[in-house]
């Protein structure tokens, strides 16, 4: 058994790319040596700016001879087969070996691999790994790149070592070749490092100030940063993301804290973390009451004669950059929000869409109607207020300098300007929810605001055909809707989602039938109004699965639609996360006209703990039989089934079910008209013994005719019952 | 008969920080140039770093290049920020094994001890649409302050650079502000004698900021960005790439300055940058082009392409 080093070393290597390079580094050493027949056991990978190193343990020193046999042709074969056989597996025809296959004298090849030492493996593995190795971007370098065929790498590389038990691997690249030197840290260690083997490597590294394991600095940092806090007494604000791109830039990680003037705290402390986070990469602290306090702690990458030095022109940075922030935050309180706002005429929102300014207009018409349609509970007039000012801040100083504070700077100047705390927290808020584990609004205003934003954002894309393809997704699209699906279910808002985006989609209209660009699709234009769907007049009830029908157009199924087929698909993606399962959301869709979303995850609900049930399995199958019995027999029973008398006495189990259909059918129909769907299911089950019962007493296709009918008709009057709750047809299983 | 020169101190001189890099990059093979007598933007707009980074002909030159960013004026008001300030721009082709060092003792020869100072190379990369162009790096921060640009060229004009050119870019006030150890540019030493860049430079700033801001003649600045528009293309035509690239140089600084003047919409802004970049990657274009045959000749191994 033997031990393998390999390190190579570059210029310093972008942090945020540290984590992926050593992943990549033991994808590839092991696809390597799985490809030469090479076990490895653990593999310890390790990097720091200007090095990537792989430890493997317990390496054979070589691998075993192999003996491969090969099955060819029968000997009577013609010649061309045997020698294509042969010529496949290396082999001449004298060397192949005749046995008796299932009576018949076959040809075998018989290759014999001889084992290999595991040395010469890695020497060729060394530089595939090097050639094949992704970086999220790669360049060339020196003498060699005269040719943009020469070899890259994130930056020049700079060394490779190269040692199985203590002895060099011999590799070479384009300018480089393997050795047993390295370097130390950049500033503290000088000249070349020799390393003996696997077993020095990492003390040899640390008396040269490099502490090669991202853990380990990783674990300086965080606890070097708690201490130096604590000494001054105040407390870290920890931020793990800080450590470890912190520990991607150092290779001897020293924690500092300094001091800068109390004046810049005037500021809100969500600029000073970020500027201090961001352009420099410090740790901020808090005080024993909990708020921002005036200190910050670098990382420096020596062991400075005097850190005094170093802090210093740390805080001198930070300082300039204090008074930055502090120079926009007066600046932009300048103006009001209002006035703000008037700058976003000249920004342009998409080509095609207008300018920001076009699109305040069109959210706050919406939130204005949201409130006074009683869909959010929030106030009209503060609603259309807060939209009106939610993207003012894109305009000002500090936003465009650190575009991560928009809507946050927004309430801030709100705040200051004495505007109503609810239209403040709605210009805060109304970006959110952002990411999965991001808070849902739920102040009726900030609710208003951020559902209409989002809304419009779709209504007007889909609008001009800019739908999320694949992985490409631009304008955030996705995440636009699975907000509005977390807005509307945790607020339980009730909503028809399709009037809203007609709605939308006129506003959108007017806009564009005002300018002279009509960039709109005018064929889903022309079929829409058609049918009355964007004209409220000609049509008195919007009902998707009607407009649907008859907008069953040869070309496009037009744009409200296609955002609802794409609600539908988020709210799949995002209710399976949540553990619904898909085709129930299908079989309550199937039904059409439902585009209330609280409604719909209500009957999902109820339905998932039916089926999961006995009695809801048990139901489900006897559906598909007697969907099955009715489909093989074509058979299309007549509209009004109900209460139909037969013309002979029924069998115990048929009057049985027709009792319990009387019973349930007009029940569950309630029911549901209620949304009350437990009690719908709760009555389902109740056809669950009957049914079961039917099938195994009573002949469905008797060979009286009139008892045929009969009984045919019962089945559909129980799938029709069972149907009105959901699409039992599209449940899976 | 010789002459004893003062010794120069580069920690008190911000003249003698510039003729200390220029020493130690003589010293280390470049020719020292003096700067590009145009208006321009930044270093790397020079002939010698553009033009010379295409190609698979050894380069290595250093010099100042005064850079004027209109915008950026303060009318001498605030500390840091100045409408023409100075850029040292050294250029390395191909980069040497041994570049980083180099950098590293050049900040030593002007005073930066690596052990009182914490000196980091964190990752930035360089992208410049307009010359069709760009490379990666890093901004090499001095105690948390980014005091040099350091970029391998990887395309320029379009075309890959090969071989890669290394160029460092240092803010020279921005070193002198640190190793002076002041906090107003106004107030560093330009020389040993008791001038400071005040002296030299504020009423400048405070001029300029008005002109670039308030006074150019907009009328002037867009017919004067049309004419070197048209100029471009007629020296394009006339197959002097050189002289079509000093008018894609000189419609980028009219940009600038009508950009100062607030009367680009930022519709039109994108137009207007669409327009420089095609002159000055056609003047590329054409000077690679035009050189390639000369080059190809000389370096059986290489092609433009």
């Amino acid at each position: 058994m033997a031990d393998f080093l390999l390190e190579l070393r570059c210029e310093e290597i972008p942090a945020r790319m540290q984590k992926g390079a050593r992943a990549e580094l033991q994808k590839l050493f092991k696809r390597e040596m799985d490809g030469a027949g090479v076990t490895t056991g653990d593999l310890t990978i390790w990097s720091t700016p200007r090095r990537l190193a792989l430890i493997a343990r317990g390496l054979p020193t070589a691998t075993e001879a192999v003996r491969d046999e090969a099955k060819g042709p029968p000997v009577a074969a013609p010649d061309q087969a045997v020698d294509g056989f042969c010529r496949k597996n290396g082999v001449s025809r004298d060397q192949l070996e005749v046995r008796e296959v299932k009576g018949r004298e076959t040809y075998f090849a018989v290759i014999e691999k001889p084992g290999q030492a595991v040395a010469d493996l890695l020497a060729a593995a060394i530089p595939s790994i090097i050639r094949d190795f992704s970086w999220p971007k790669s360049m060339r370098w020196g003498e060699t790149s005269v040719s943009s065929e020469s070899v890259k790498w994130v930056r020049p590389m700079s060394g490779i070592i190269a040692l199985l038990d203590g002895e060099v691997v011999e590799c070479v690249t384009e300018d480089l070749t393997s050795g047993r030197v390295t370097k130390g840290h950049r500033f503290h260690s000088e000249g070349e490092i020799e390393i003996a083997s696997a077993d020095d490597y990492v003390a040899k590294l640390r008396d040269a100030f490099v502490i090669v394991d991202q853990q380990e600095r990783a674990t300086i940092i965080r606890d070097g940063a708690r201490d130096a806090a604590k000494a001054a007494g105040l407390t870290v604000v920890e931020d793990e993301g800080l450590v470890v791109e912190n520990a991607g830039l150092t290779e001897w990680p020293v924690p500092l804290l300094g001091r800068f003037e109390d004046d810049f705290l005037d500021v809100p402390p969500e600029t000073i973390q970020l500027t201090a986070r961001v352009n420099q990469k410090y740790f901020v602290c808090e005080g024993p009451d909990g708020k921002l306090a005036n200190a910050f702690i670098c990382t420096a990458n020596i062991a400075a004669d005097d850190p005094a030095v170093v802090v210093d022109g740390n805080r001198k940075v930070l300082a300039a950059r204090l008074a930055d922030a502090r120079f926009f935050w007066e600046l932009d309180q300048k103006k009001t929000l209002a006035e703000h706002a008037k700058g976003l005429e000249r920004i342009t929102f998409h080509e095609k869409l207008g300018t920001v300014a076009d699109k305040v207009e069109r959210v706050a018409k919406l939130a204005r109607w949201l409130c006074e349609q009683r869909i959010v509970a929030g106030d009209p007039d503060l609603a259309e207020q807060a939209a009106r000012l939610c993207k003012a801040d894109l305009v000002t100083e500090m936003v465009g300098e650190f575009p991560e504070l928009q809507g946050l700077m927004g309430g801030y100047y709100a705040a200051k300007e004495g505007l109503p705390a609810e239209v403040s927290d709605a210009i805060r808020d109304h970006y959110k929810p952002v990411g999965q584990g991001d808070d849902v609004p739920i102040a009726p205003v900030t609710v208003a605001v951020s559902l209409a934003d989002k809304l419009d954002t779709l209504a007007a894309f889909f609008a001009i055909d800019e739908k999320p393809t694949g992985s490409k997704d631009p304008f955030a699209l996705r995440r636009a809707s699975i907000g509005v699906l977390r807005l509307l279910e945790e607020n339980s808002l009730r909503l028809k989602m399709h009037l809203l985006f007609e709605r939308q989609f006129n506003d959108l209209l007017d806009h564009f039938q005002q300018s002279e660009e009509t960039i709109i699709r005018r064929d889903v234009v022309d079929e829409l109004d058609e049918v009355g769907a964007l004209n409220p007049s000609k049509s008195t009830s919007f009902d998707v699965a009607e407009i649907r029908h008859e907008v069953e157009a040869p070309i496009d199924t037009g744009y409200v639609f296609e955002l609802l087929d794409f609600f539908a698909d988020r709210l799949k993606v995002q209710q399976r996360e949540a553990g619904v399962r898909h085709d129930l959301i299908d079989a309550v869709f199937a039904l059409g006209g439902e585009d209330d979303l609280v409604r719909l995850l209500a009957r999902v609900k109820a339905l998932q703990a039916f089926i999961e049930t006995d009695n809801g399995t048990n139901l489900h199958a006897g559906y598909k039989r007697a969907a099955n019995i009715l489909k093989k027999e074509k058979w299309e029973a007549p509209d009004n089934l109900d209460g139909k008398s037969v013309s002979y006495s029924p069998e115990t189990s048929e009057k049985a079910l027709v009792e319990a259909l009387n019973d349930a059918a007009p029940t569950a129909a309630k029911a549901v008209e209620e949304e009350r769907f437990e009690d719908a299911m709760a009555a389902l089950a109740t056809l669950r013994a009957p049914i079961d019962a039917f099938f195994e007493d009573v002949t469905v296709n008797d060979d009286d005719p009139a008892k045929r009918e009969a009984r045919l008709n019962l089945l559909a009057r129980f799938t029709n019952a069972v149907g009105n709750v959901a699409d039992f047809s599209r449940i899976e299983g | 008969m010789t002459v004893d020169l003062p010794e120069r101190d580069p920690t008190r001189s911000f003249q003698d920080m510039i003729l200390t890099l220029h020493d130690f990059w003589a010293a280390n093979g470049c020719v020292i140039l003096q700067p590009y007598d145009m208006r321009m933007g930044a270093g790397t707009f020079h002939t010698a770093t553009t033009l010379r980074a295409l190609g698979p002909e050894p380069w290595n030159a250093a010099f100042v290049q005064p850079c004027r960013r209109p915008t950026d004026g303060r009318y001498g008001e605030n500390p840091n920020r100045l409408q023409h300030y100075y850029q040292y721009q050294v250029i390395l082709k191909p980069s040497p094994s041994d570049i980083q060092e180099l950098y590293l003792k050049s900040l030593a020869a002007i005073g930066i001890d690596p052990l009182k100072h914490d000196i980091r190379f964190v990752e930035d990369d360089w992208e410049s649409p307009t010359l069709g162009a760009w490379g990666l790096g890093w901004e090499v921060w001095c105690d948390g302050m980014e005091v040099t640009q350091f970029t391998y060229f990887q395309q320029m004009g379009g075309f890959d650079c090969k071989p890669v050119a290394g160029e460092l870019t240092y803010g020279l006030e921005r070193l002198a502000m640190y190793i002076q150890g002041v906090d107003s540019v106004y107030d560093l030493s330009f020389n040993q004698h008791g001038v400071s860049y005040g002296d030299v430079f504020l009423e400048n700033e405070k001029q300029m900021s008005k002109w670039n801001f308030e006074v150019a003649d907009t009328d002037a600045l867009f017919d004067l960005f049309t004419k070197a528009e048209t100029e471009c293309r007629n020296a394009l035509n006339n197959d002097v790439p050189i002289a079509a690239y000093e008018q894609a140089v000189e419609a980028s600084h009219i940009f600038n300055l009508l950009q100062a003047r607030g009367v680009i919409s930022v519709q039109e802004r994108a137009s207007y940058m669409g327009r420089v970049r095609d002159l000055a990657r056609g003047s590329c274009e054409k000077y690679a082009e035009l050189k390639a045959p000369e080059w190809a000749e000389k370096y059986p191994e290489w092609s433009l392409i």
